[in-house]
C-alpha cells in the first residue's frame, strides 16, 4: 500500500514536470534552431537598406526627396486645387488613409496601400501594375478620381513654383509657352484633344518632366521605411540567448501567437521576410467587395504593367534592359493569377485597419475567421486551407500581431507637412 | 461503518489521481505527436544535393546560385552545368525550367529561363527567385546530342 502510493505519487510528479515542459515550450520563449531561424528572418535587424532603383538615377538623391516631399503634400497638383499624395497617405497614420476606399477628387474602387517599405517591393499596388515607386506615383496623378489633373497642368504648376528647385536636378525646364494648360494621354476628352494637338517633341519634353516628378517623390518615399517594434526587442533578446528578457518583453499569449504565425497558421507562407510580406501575389478568397465592379487583381495587373508606358524597359526608366528582370521573367499569365493580391507588410498592421484590397474586414478578428475558415474564392482559386484554430488561439495570434507595431525609421523631419509657400 | 468511510475516500482519491497522471501523459503524448508531425512535413531523407544525374542517367547536372545560399524572396541567378555520364561537357543543350513547392501546389512567381550558354557546358539561368521558405523542387528538361533526359533538384529553404 505505502508502495503504490510512493508510486502514484511519483507518477503525479512526472506527469507535471511533463506537462510544466510542454506549456513552457509552447508559452514561453524556448525554440527550436528551426524556429529560430525562422524568427531571424523576420527580425528588423535582417532588414537590409533599400535595394538600389536602376530605372531611378535620382533615386538616392537628397535634393530630389526634397523636391518630392513637397510635391507629396502639395495640394495644387490636382484638378480641383485640394489633393495631395497625402490626402490618402497621410504621415500621422502610417502613410494610409484608414477607409475603406480612398477619397481624391472621387472614390477609388480599392484601399490605399501604406508607402511605407514600398522602396522594397518589385511591384507596387495591389496588383502590381507599376514596378517602381516612381511609375506609381504617377498613376494617381491622372487618375480621374485620384488627382484628376494631367501632365502638362503639372509641367505649368512646376514652372510656376518649383522651377529652382527643378532646374537644379533636371536642367532647364522645357518651353512651355503656347502649351495647352490641360493636356494628356487620358479619357477625359478635352485633354486627349489637347494632347493630340501637341507636337511630339512637345510630348516628350512634358512627360519627361512628369517622369522627373515621379523620381522625385519616389526619392522622398523611399526613405519611409519600417523601425523597431517589440517584437524586434524580443527576438534581438532571443538571439542572445537571453530568454529571462525575452519573456518580460512579450506576454506568453503573444509567444504563443508567434507560435502558430510561424508554424500551424501558415502565416509566414506569404507574410515573411523582415517586412512581413513577400511581395509577391496570392488569392486567399478574400470576398468581393459590394457595389464594386469585378476585379481581376493580378490577372489585370501584369498585363498592365507589361503595357506601361513607364515601365522598366520604358524609354523613361534610366535602367539597362538586363536590369530589369522583374518585368522579363514575369510570369504573365494563367489560371493562378486570376484575383491574386499583394499581401501587404505586416508591420503596424494593428494601426491600420479596415484590411484587403478593398478594406472589406473592418478587424484583425474578421480577417483571422477569415483564415481559419478559408471561404472558396468568388473568382479563381484560394491557396488557403482551413486552420480549425480555436478561439484562444485566433486570439493569440492577434496578440501577436499587436506586437508589430512600431515606429517608422525616418528622421522627423521627413514625416511632416514640409514648409513651402502654398 | 465509520472504518470504512475514510477507505472509500481513499480509493476515489487514487482514482482520482489516476486519472489525472493518465490525462497529463495523454496530452503529452498528444503534443509531442503533434510536434513531429510538423517537424515530418517534408521527408526526412529528402535528398538536396547540388549534383544529380537524370532520370535516365543520360546526364550528370549541378548547379551554383549566384549568390552564397538560395534565397528566398530575392532575384538571382542558377549555373547550371551539364555533362553526360562519362564526365564530358555537353554543348548546345535546349533546357527547359519548372519549379514547384510539392506541398503547396503552387509554382515559381517567376519565369526563369536558360539566357546564356557560358561555355564548358555552363548554362546561365536567370530569373530564379522562391517566395517563401520551405521544400522546393526544380525540375530541368534537357535535349542534347538526340537525347532528352529529365533531372530534379531539392531544396530545403529557410
Amino acid at each position: 500500500m505505502k508502495l503504490s502510493r510512493n508510486i502514484a505519487i511519483l507518477s503525479i510528479f512526472l506527469g507535471l514536470a511533463l506537462v510544466t515542459t510542454a506549456c513552457s515550450l509552447s508559452g514561453r520563449s524556448r525554440w527550436s534552431d528551426e524556429e529560430v531561424t525562422a524568427l531571424r528572418t523576420l527580425w528588423i535587424g535582417n532588414l537590409s537598406p533599400p535595394p538600389a532603383d536602376p530605372s531611378n538615377r535620382y533615386a538616392d538623391d537628397p535634393r530630389a526627396a526634397a523636391l518630392g516631399q513637397k510635391l507629396f503634400f502639395d495640394t495644387r497638383f490636382s484638378s480641383n486645387g485640394q489633393v495631395a499624395c497625402a490626402t490618402c497617405h497621410l504621415p500621422d497614420q502610417l502613410f494610409q488613409d484608414g477607409i475603406a476606399l480612398s477619397r481624391g477628387v472621387g472614390v477609388t474602387s480599392r484601399r490605399a496601400m501604406s508607402v511605407v517599405g514600398t522602396a522594397y517591393s518589385p511591384w507596387l499596388f495591389w496588383d502590381g501594375r507599376k514596378d517602381s515607386q516612381w511609375a506609381q506615383a504617377l498613376g494617381p496623378m491622372e487618375n480621374p478620381v485620384e488627382h484628376g489633373g494631367n501632365r502638362t497642368l503639372y509641367a505649368h504648376l512646376i514652372a510656376e513654383f518649383y522651377a529652382e528647385e527643378y532646374t537644379a536636378l533636371f536642367g532647364p525646364l522645357p518651353d512651355l509657352s503656347g502649351l495647352p494648360r490641360d493636356a494628356a494621354p487620358i479619357a477625359d476628352p478635352e485633354a486627349l484633344a489637347g494632347w493630340e494637338g501637341m507636337s511630339a517633341k512637345d510630348r516628350e519634353a512634358v512627360t519627361r518632366l512628369y517622369v522627373n516628378m515621379g523620381k522625385s517623390i519616389a526619392a522622398y518615399e523611399r526613405l519611409l521605411v519600417p523601425g523597431e517594434s517589440r517584437f524586434d526587442q524580443y527576438v534581438e533578446a532571443v538571439l542572445n540567448n537571453d530568454n529571462e528578457a525575452a519573456d518580460e518583453i512579450l506576454t506568453p499569449d503573444e509567444i504563443a501567437g508567434l507560435r502558430l504565425f510561424i508554424g500551424e497558421a501558415n502565416c509566414t507562407n506569404c507574410h515573411n521576410g523582415p517586412l512581413f510580406t513577400n511581395n509577391d501575389f496570392h488569392n486567399t478568397g478574400v470576398p468581393a467587395a459590394k457595389d464594386l465592379p469585378e476585379d481581376i487583381g493580378r490577372s489585370k495587373g501584369v498585363q498592365d504593367v507589361l503595357a506601361d508606358e513607364f515601365n522598366c524597359l520604358s524609354i523613361y526608366s534610366d535602367a539597362k534592359p538586363e536590369q530589369c528582370s522583374e518585368l522579363k521573367f514575369l510570369v504573365a499569365e494563367g489560371h493562378q493569377l486570376v484575383r491574386q493580391f499583394k499581401p501587404p507588410s505586416l508591420r503596424n498592421v494593428a494601426e491600420r485597419g479596415p484590411y484587403m484590397h478593398a478594406g472589406q474586414f473592418a478587424t484583425l478578428e474578421e480577417v483571422l475567421n477569415h483564415y481559419n475558415t478559408a471561404p472558396e474564392a468568388p473568382a479563381g482559386h484560394s491557396e488557403l486551407e482551413p486552420l480549425d484554430l480555436s478561439e484562444k488561439q485566433v486570439e493569440q495570434i492577434i496578440a501577436f500581431l499587436k506586437t508589430l507595431s512600431g515606429p517608422l525609421d525616418a528622421d522627423e523631419a521627413w514625416l511632416t507637412r514640409p514648409e513651402y509657400s502654398n | 461503518m465509520q472504518e470504512s468511510k475514510p477507505k472509500s475516500t481513499s480509493v476515489r482519491l487514487w482514482l482520482w489521481i489516476g486519472g489525472i497522471v493518465a490525462a497529463l501523459v495523454l496530452a503529452f503524448a498528444i503534443f509531442m505527436v503533434t510536434m513531429g508531425m510538423r517537424m515530418n512535413a517534408v521527408p526526412s531523407d529528402l535528398d538536396t544535393s547540388t549534383t544529380q544525374r537524370t532520370e535516365n542517367g543520360v546526364f550528370n547536372v549541378s548547379y551554383i546560385a549566384s549568390t552564397d545560399t538560395v534565397p528566398v524572396n530575392q532575384m538571382h541567378a542558377w549555373t547550371l552545368h551539364v555533362e553526360t555520364a562519362d564526365g564530358q561537357p555537353v554543348e548546345d543543350a535546349a533546357i527547359s525550367v519548372d519549379g514547384d513547392m510539392p506541398q503547396h501546389g503552387h509554382g515559381l512567381p517567376t519565369r526563369p529561363q536558360v539566357t546564356k550558354y557560358l561555355g564548358d557546358g555552363d548554362y546561365l539561368v536567370e530569373g530564379m527567385k522562391f517566395q517563401m521558405a520551405g521544400w522546393w523542387v526544380m525540375d530541368f528538361t534537357i535535349t542534347a546530342n538526340g537525347q532528352t533526359d529529365a533531372v530534379r533538384f531539392n531544396m530545403r529553404l529557410q
